[in-house]
Parts: C-alpha cells; structure tokens; sequence
C-alpha cells in the first residue's frame, strides 16, 4: 500500500496511538475477512473504501489501513460464512486483497 | 482547463462535484479505458489482482466463489470503465457516477501496478528516462494522483 502522491492525502497523524489492535472484534464469531497489505492500492482508498464499505468512523478505518500496511494484514469484518463473504466480494469489487477464513 | 489546473475534481454540493480535465488527461483515459475493456475479455495474468483468491486455504470453496462471483465482479468492472468513458468530458456529477472514476482508476493502477511489477518503495520522482517502461510508469503515478484527488472529493461526504 502507498501513501497518496497528493499532500493532505491521508491523515495517519489522527491515530488515537492507544487503541488496542482488533479490540472491537468479537472473536466468538467463525468467520473473519482479512484485508492483505499490498503497494499497489493508495492508503487513502483503502481507509476509504473501510469507512464506505463498513461504516467504519475516520479513526477505526484509518487504523485498520495503518494495520495492514504496517502488520501486513488485518482482520475488517467477521460474521456467519454468508456475510463475511460478501464483504469480501464487496472489497473485490474495490479491488482490494481480501481472504476469508474460520477462526 | 488548463494543464496546471490543480482542482481537476471539486465537491461543489452535497453528493455533487465536478470533475474537469485537461485535454490531454482526457485523452490518455480514452485511450487506457478501451485496452483495459478489451483485456479484460481475455486472461491474462496481470488481472489477477481484479479477481482475487477468497479462500486461500480452500481451493474447492475458491472456485465455488469465483465461479458466483466472476461474472458480477466483471460486469462491475466494465460498468465502472463505461461509466467513466461515458463521463470524461466532465460536467457535475453525482456521487456514485464519481465513485464509478474512482474504481475505474483503480483497476487500470492494479493491472499497470501488476505488469509494472511495482514494490511500496517505488518513488514517482525517481522516474529513469532511459527505462523503456518510464511512459508506462508516468502513467501509473498520473493515475494514482487523479484516483486521490476523487478520493479527497468523496472523503468529504462521509
């Protein structure tokens, strides 16, 4: 993933630093889409399309994207197979590199 | 338009914006969306970054999924390339017609990204002119710099 060629592109400087990684996913659940880190796809687009798809707030998506891009990867959903599963047909379609699998 | 026009997309209103190109940008998306639309139709590996492996641990699963998926992800795609193709004049446009740019854009990063072989330290100043790919490469930084200036336009609305 890349940093925006544009100034103001991305805002990383807003991370809460405190916040624990993946707190808010609810580890009971079977499935997860993870989202891999790649150097293609812009670190704005990929924050964008977390706060578009999910409905994610500017903070959580920005921090999923920093993440992947710093970690490698990051769990952006889970849920039941079906769901999860569209999720990750909805990050395909934005051209994203996103797996699923059972936890 | 002039070429040195810094605010090629602008939100002008809620959901609406306006996007406004120099002619030779218009030009060159012209001429990319075509080769994109007719590659498309073939399958070589350098879409592979469109059609992406769901299951990694799971083949038989991955091929149940590409084989729902496939036919949606490409039509999106083409949908994605008319709808831009359709719209490069400019004009105001609304949110979803913008969102169209924004993947189409995309896609064309992927699939120049895959045949350029690009790595996160690629730097869009350090260009070689004696590379024989260094059109290839302008054009892929070009891209990425009109997909942020969408990106910051629609960022605005959520």
């Amino acid at each position: 993933m890349v940093g925006s060629p544009c100034a103001g592109g991305t805002a990383p400087a807003e991370i809460r630093p405190d916040v624990d990684e993946g707190s808010e996913v609810d580890t009971d659940t079977p499935w997860v889409a993870i989202v891999w880190n790649d150097p293609i796809n812009l670190m704005s687009y990929v924050s964008y399309v977390f706060r578009k798809l999910f409905g994610y707030s500017q903070a959580k998506a920005d921090e999923l994207m920093l993440d992947v891009h710093e970690k490698g990867r990051a769990v952006v959903t889970n849920g039941p197979r079906e769901k999860v599963e569209l999720d990750v047909f909805r990050l395909h379609e934005h051209g994203l590199w996103a797996t699923m699998e059972q936890q | 338009m002039g070429l040195f026009s810094t605010r090629r997309v602008k939100r002008v209103a809620p959901g609406r914006y306006r996007i406004a190109l120099p002619g030779p940008e218009r030009e060159l998306l012209t001429t990319l969306v075509p080769q994109l639309r007719e590659l498309l139709t073939t399958d070589d590996p350098s879409l592979n970054r469109l059609f992406p492996t769901a299951y990694a641990d799971d083949p038989e699963r991955d091929a149940g999924y590409h084989a729902m998926v496939r036919d949606e992800l490409l039509e999106k795609r083409f949908h994605s390339l008319d709808v831009l193709e359709r719209t490069v004049e400019g004009g105001e446009v609304d949110e979803e017609t913008l969102a169209s740019w924004m993947r189409a854009l995309n896609d064309l990063r992927l699939v120049l990204g895959t045949r350029l072989d690009v790595s996160e330290d690629d730097d869009p100043m350090d260009i070689d002119p004696d590379d024989p790919l260094a059109p290839a490469w302008s054009i892929y930084h070009y891209l990425a710099a009109l997909q942020s200036m969408i990106i910051d336009a629609l960022s605005q609305e959520l």
